[in-house]
C-alpha cells in the first residue's frame, strides 16, 4: 500500500465509523459494527432460574453457553414476539459473547463523527448514558447506542459486579 | 531489537517449579552414607538452571540463593564436602524458600529479602567448617557472580526499552547484590566485559535460553584470570556442561548428561493447557454435531439410508477415539501429587518424634490435571492426619506388639470410570468412644448404638477434632470438613474404614475427569436439568400417603425418615410443570450436610455430560453448577445440589441427624 493510500485510509477511519442499524418497535437504532460477532435467527433458549424477564435464557453458540437478552422487554418498546423473522445479534463485549433480540436488522451505515448529534435527555427508551448520540440517514433519525456500556452496565446485571470492571 | 521478555516468564516459572520439585525429590532420596553421584549432579543442574534463568530475567532474589546452593552441591559431588542430614535439611529449607520467592515473582508480590539473606547465611555456614581454602572459595564466588552480572547487564542497560523491567530493577537491584560486598566492583568489571561484547550478542541474549553460550563467553575469561587455583576453575566451568568447547575438566559425565537430557526433551513438548482445553471443547462440539447428523439421517430413506448409517457409525467411532485421545492429553500421573508427600511425612515424623515409612503405590495412575491441583490440599491433610493421629509413638507401638516404625501407604488405582486413592495407616485406628463423646458434647444428636461407618463420618462434621491437644500439626477441628468439601467439589467422595489397634483407611473415590460428569437427566416443564449421579441416592414415584405436611412445608416419609422436598419447578420458576406430587417423580439426593428430595416431572435417562461454564459469558446462577449441551444442541443446566441444600429447611432436628 502506498503512503498516500494509507494516509487516506487513516483519514477515513478517523472521521467515519460503521454502524449496524436495527429496529426496536418503531425506533431505529444502531450499534458499533465492530462489536458484532454474527447475526442469526432466534431459536429456543434454555431458561435461567430467577433471572429478570428480559434475560431470555442461554443458548449454545458452537459450544459456548451464551446469554440472550431481549432489549424490547428491557426498554418496553414494541411487542416481544418470537417468530422466524426475529433476529438475534451476537455481540462480543470484551471476552464475552452476548446475544440481543431485536425486531429487525436493516443496514450498515457509515457515519461521520461530525454528523453525530448529542443525545437528548429524554424521549428515547435508553438512558442517555448508554447513547453515543443521534444521526440522520435518509431523513430518518437513528439512535446510536453505546452497546458496550449498555451490556456491561449494572442495570442489565448480566455480569457479576466484580467482572464488569474489566470492560470499562 | 526489543522483545517483551515477559512472554518467557511463564515458561521460566513452570520450568523452575519443576526443577525445584525435582531437587526436593532427589534430596529426599539421597542416601547419606553413599550419595549417588548422578543424583548430586542432577540436583546441581537443577539449581544451576534456575540460577541461569533467573539471571537472564533479572529475578535476582533467586540468583543469590541458588548460587550458594550450587557451591555446596558442587563441593559435594567432588567429594570435598560430606553430605550430612544437616546439609540436606538446610538444602530442603532453601528449596522451600526458593519456591516462595518464585511464587512472589509470579504473583508480582514484594520479596522478603530478610528470608533470603538468612537463608544464604545459613547455607554459607555449611560451607565454612569443611572449607580448607576460604579465600579461594570466596574468590570463585566473585567470579561466578561476574558471570552473572553479565547475564543481568543487558537487561539493566536496556532498561528503557524494556519498560516492563524498570520497576523491578529499581526496586531490587541494590538489595539483590547487597549480600555481596563487592557489588560495585563487580558491576564495573561486568560493564567492562559488556562493552567489549559485540552488539549482536546483546540482541541474541533476548532469544530464549541463550544463556549457555553467553556464559561461555564469560567463563573462559575468568579462567584466564585465575589459572592458578584449580578449585574455582572447576566451579566456573561447571555451569556449561552442554558446551563442546569446555576445557579439559568437562568430563565424560557432562557429555553423558547431554545425551540424556536431549532424548528426554524430544519425547514431549510443552503445550499450554488452554490449547488442550479448546481442543476438548471442539471435540465436544463434534460429538454434538454428529448426533445432529444422526437425527437428520433418520429422515433419509432407501438405499442412501444404509450408506449414510454406515458412514455415521464410522464417524462416531472416530470421534470417540479423538475424544479419548484429547482427554488423555489432560491426564497426568498421580505421582505429580504424590511426590511431595515423602517430604511432608519426613518433616512431620521428625517433628513428632515418630518413625513413619511412607509407601507410595500406583503413582503412574493417570488423572485429570485440574483434579491433581485440587487434590493436593485434601491429600496433604489426610496424610498429616494419619501420621499425627493414626501412627502411635514408637514406645506405644512396641507395647502393642507392633514394630516401632509405622507405615502409611498411599495408593492410587483406576477402577472402571473412577480413580480410587487410599491412605492406609497401621496405627491405632479411630476411637469410637472418643468420637461419640465428642459428638455428644458438640450437641450432635447421636444414638449410642450407631453403626461404626456412621461414627467415622462424624469426623467430617465442622468443628470436630478428637485430638487431646491442639498442636500446630492438627487438631484444631478445621480440616476434615474442608477435606470432604474439597473432594466433593471435584465430584468425589470419601469413605473411612477403621479398626481399633489395627489402623485406618481413608478412601477417596474420584471421577476420571473434571470436564465430564455422570448425570441423570430430568425434565421439568419443557426444560431439562442434569442431576449429578454422585448426589443421587434413588428416584421414586411417591404416593399420597407418603406425603406429610409439616409447618406448611411438604415432606416425604420414606423408610422411617422425613425428607424435605424441593420442588424444582418452584426453585427454577418453570411453568407447566406437574403439580400433582403423586404423578411426579422424586429424586432423593444427599450432600455432605443434608438429604432431601427433588420433585421433577420425569426422568429422561442417565448420560455423561460435558460441563460448560456459565460464568464465561454470563454470571453464576444460584443452584446451578454449570450447563451442558445435549445431543440435540440445546442447553441443559446442571444442578448444584450442594448449593440447593443451603435453601432446604430442615423439617425437624431428627431428620438432619438421621445419617445412616
Amino acid at each position: 500500500m502506498s503512503a498516500s493510500a494509507q494516509v487516506a485510509e487513516n483519514n477515513v477511519n478517523e472521521e467515519q465509523q460503521e454502524f449496524l442499524t436495527f429496529v426496536l418497535g418503531e425506533e431505529n437504532y444502531a450499534l458499533d459494527i465492530m462489536t458484532v460477532k454474527e447475526i442469526r435467527g432466534y431459536e429456543n433458549v434454555t431458561k435461567i432460574a430467577n433471572a429478570p424477564d428480559y434475560i431470555k435464557g442461554v443458548l449454545n453458540l458452537r459450544g459456548d453457553i451464551v446469554p440472550i437478552i431481549d432489549l424490547r422487554i428491557k426498554f418496553q418498546v414494541g411487542q416481544a414476539t418470537y417468530d422466524e423473522f426475529t433476529i438475534v445479534i451476537m455481540l462480543m463485549i470484551g471476552e464475552r459473547v452476548v446475544g440481543i433480540v431485536v425486531d429487525e436488522v436493516s443496514d450498515v451505515i457509515k457515519v461521520n463523527d461530525t454528523d453525530i448529534k448529542p443525545p437528548p435527555e429524554f424521549g428515547v427508551a435508553f438512558d442517555s448514558a448508554y447513547l453515543h448520540g443521534l444521526t440522520t440517514v435518509n431523513e430518518q433519525m437513528i439512535i446510536l447506542v453505546n452497546i458496550q456500556k449498555l451490556i456491561s452496565s449494572d442495570e442489565l446485571g448480566l455480569f457479576d459486579p466484580s467482572t464488569t470492571a474489566e470492560h470499562e | 531489537m526489543s522483545i517483551d521478555m515477559s512472554q518467557f516468564f511463564g515458561v521460566f516459572f513452570e520450568e523452575s517449579q519443576e526443577h525445584l520439585d525435582e531437587m526436593e525429590h532427589l534430596l529426599m532420596e539421597l542416601s547419606l552414607d553413599d550419595p549417588d553421584k548422578e543424583d548430586l549432579n542432577s540436583i546441581f543442574r537443577a539449581a544451576h538452571s534456575i540460577k541461569g534463568g533467573s539471571g537472564v530475567f533479572g529475578f535476582d532474589a533467586l540468583t543469590g540463593l541458588t548460587h550458594v546452593m550450587e557451591n555446596i552441591l558442587d563441593l559435594a559431588r567432588q567429594d570435598e564436602l560430606v553430605i550430612t542430614k544437616v546439609i540436606v535439611d538446610q538444602l530442603l529449607i532453601t528449596v522451600d524458600t526458593l519456591k516462595s520467592i518464585l511464587d512472589c515473582y509470579q504473583n508480582e508480590q514484594d520479596i522478603n529479602w530478610e528470608v533470603i539473606e538468612t537463608g544464604t547465611v545459613a547455607l554459607e555456614q555449611l560451607l565454612k567448617p569443611t572449607d580448607e581454602h576460604p579465600s579461594e572459595t570466596s574468590k570463585s564466588d566473585n567470579e561466578e557472580i561476574d558471570g552473572f552480572g553479565m547475564f543481568d547487564n543487558p537487561v539493566t542497560n536496556e532498561d528503557e526499552e524494556f519498560g516492563f523491567f524498570e520497576p523491578l530493577e529499581q526496586q531490587t537491584e541494590e538489595k539483590a547484590y547487597g549480600i555481596y560486598a563487592e557489588e560495585d566492583k563487580r558491576k564495573q568489571e561486568a560493564d567492562a566485559t559488556q562493552a567489549s561484547t559485540p552488539e549482536q550478542s546483546v540482541d541474541d541474549s533476548f532469544g530464549f535460553f541463550d544463556d549457555e553460550p553467553r556464559a561461555d563467553k564469560v567463563i573462559p575469561a575468568s579462567i584466564a584470570q585465575d589459572k592458578s587455583s584449580a578449585a574455582p576453575q572447576k566451579v566456573s566451568a561447571q555451569p556449561t556442561p552442554k558446551r563442546a568447547s569446555i576445557p579439559a575438566q568437562a568430563n565424560k559425565k557432562a557429555a553423558a548428561t547431554k545425551t540424556k537430557s536431549d532424548t528426554k526433551e524430544s519425547g514431549s513438548i510443552r503445550v499450554d493447557t488452554m490449547k488442550i482445553d479448546s481442543l476438548v471443547n471442539l471435540v465436544g462440539e463434534l460429538v454434538i454435531t454428529q448426533s445432529m447428523i444422526k437425527i437428520v439421517g433418520k429422515e433419509v430413506h432407501g438405499e442412501t439410508e444404509e450408506k449414510l448409517e454406515g458412514a455415521i457409525g464410522e464417524l462416531s467411532r472416530n470421534i470417540r477415539e479423538i475424544q479419548e485421545a484429547v482427554m488423555s492429553m489432560r491426564m497426568l500421573p498421580m505421582s505429580f501429587a504424590f511426590n511431595r508427600f515423602p517430604r511432608v511425612v519426613r518433616d512431620l515424623a521428625d517433628k513428632l518424634g515418630k518413625e513413619v515409612n511412607l509407601v507410595i503405590e500406583g503413582g503412574a495412575t493417570e488423572i485429570d490435571k485440574g483434579m491433581i491441583e485440587k487434590l493436593v490440599d485434601p491429600l496433604t491433610h489426610l496424610i498429616r492426619n494419619s501420621v499425627d493421629h493414626g501412627i502411635e509413638m514408637p514406645e506405644q507401638r512396641q507395647a502393642a506388639g507392633k514394630i516401632p516404625a509405622g507405615t502409611v501407604i498411599l495408593n492410587a488405582e483406576q477402577r472402571g470410570g473412577s480413580i480410587i486413592i487410599s491412605i492406609t495407616d497401621d496405627g491405632a485406628g479411630l476411637n469410637r468412644e472418643k468420637i461419640l463423646e465428642k459428638a455428644i458434647s458438640n450437641g450432635l444428636d447421636v444414638a449410642p448404638d450407631i453403626k461404626d461407618s456412621a461414627i467415622w463420618n462424624l469426623i467430617f462434621e465442622p468443628g470436630f477434632s478428637t485430638a487431646e491437644a491442639v498442636t500446630d500439626v492438627s487438631g484444631r477441628g478445621v480440616g476434615m470438613d474442608v477435606v470432604r468439601r474439597n473432594i466433593e467439589s471435584i465430584g468425589g467422595a470419601v469413605e473411612i474404614e477403621s479398626h481399633q489397634g489395627v489402623g485406618s483407611v481413608f478412601k477417596i473415590r474420584l471421577p476420571l475427569t473434571l470436564a465430564i460428569v455422570d448425570g441423570m437427566c430430568v425434565s421439568v416443564g419443557k426444560q431439562t436439568y442434569v442431576v449429578p449421579l454422585t448426589n443421587i441416592i434413588e428416584s421414586m414415584q411417591p404416593t399420597t400417603e407418603q406425603l406429610k405436611t409439616l409447618a406448611n412445608d411438604q415432606v416425604l416419609w420414606v423408610r422411617g425418615e422425613y425428607w424435605p422436598l424441593v420442588k424444582l419447578h418452584q426453585l427454577m420458576g418453570i411453568e407447566n410443570a406437574k403439580t400433582d406430587i403423586s404423578d411426579a417423580i422424586v429424586v432423593l439426593v444427599e450432600t455432605s450436610r443434608k438429604r432431601f428430595g427433588i420433585l421433577v416431572d420425569d426422568l429422561e435417562g442417565q448420560q455423561q455430560v460435558v460441563i460448560k461454564s456459565l460464568e464465561q459469558h454470563y454470571k453464576r446462577v444460584h443452584g446451578v453448577a454449570g450447563a451442558t449441551i445435549m445431543g440435540d444442541g440445546s442447553v441443559a443446566m446442571i444442578l448444584d445440589i450442594e448449593s440447593i441444600a443451603t435453601e432446604v429447611k430442615a423439617p425437624s432436628k431428627q431428620e438432619v441427624q438421621n445419617v445412616s
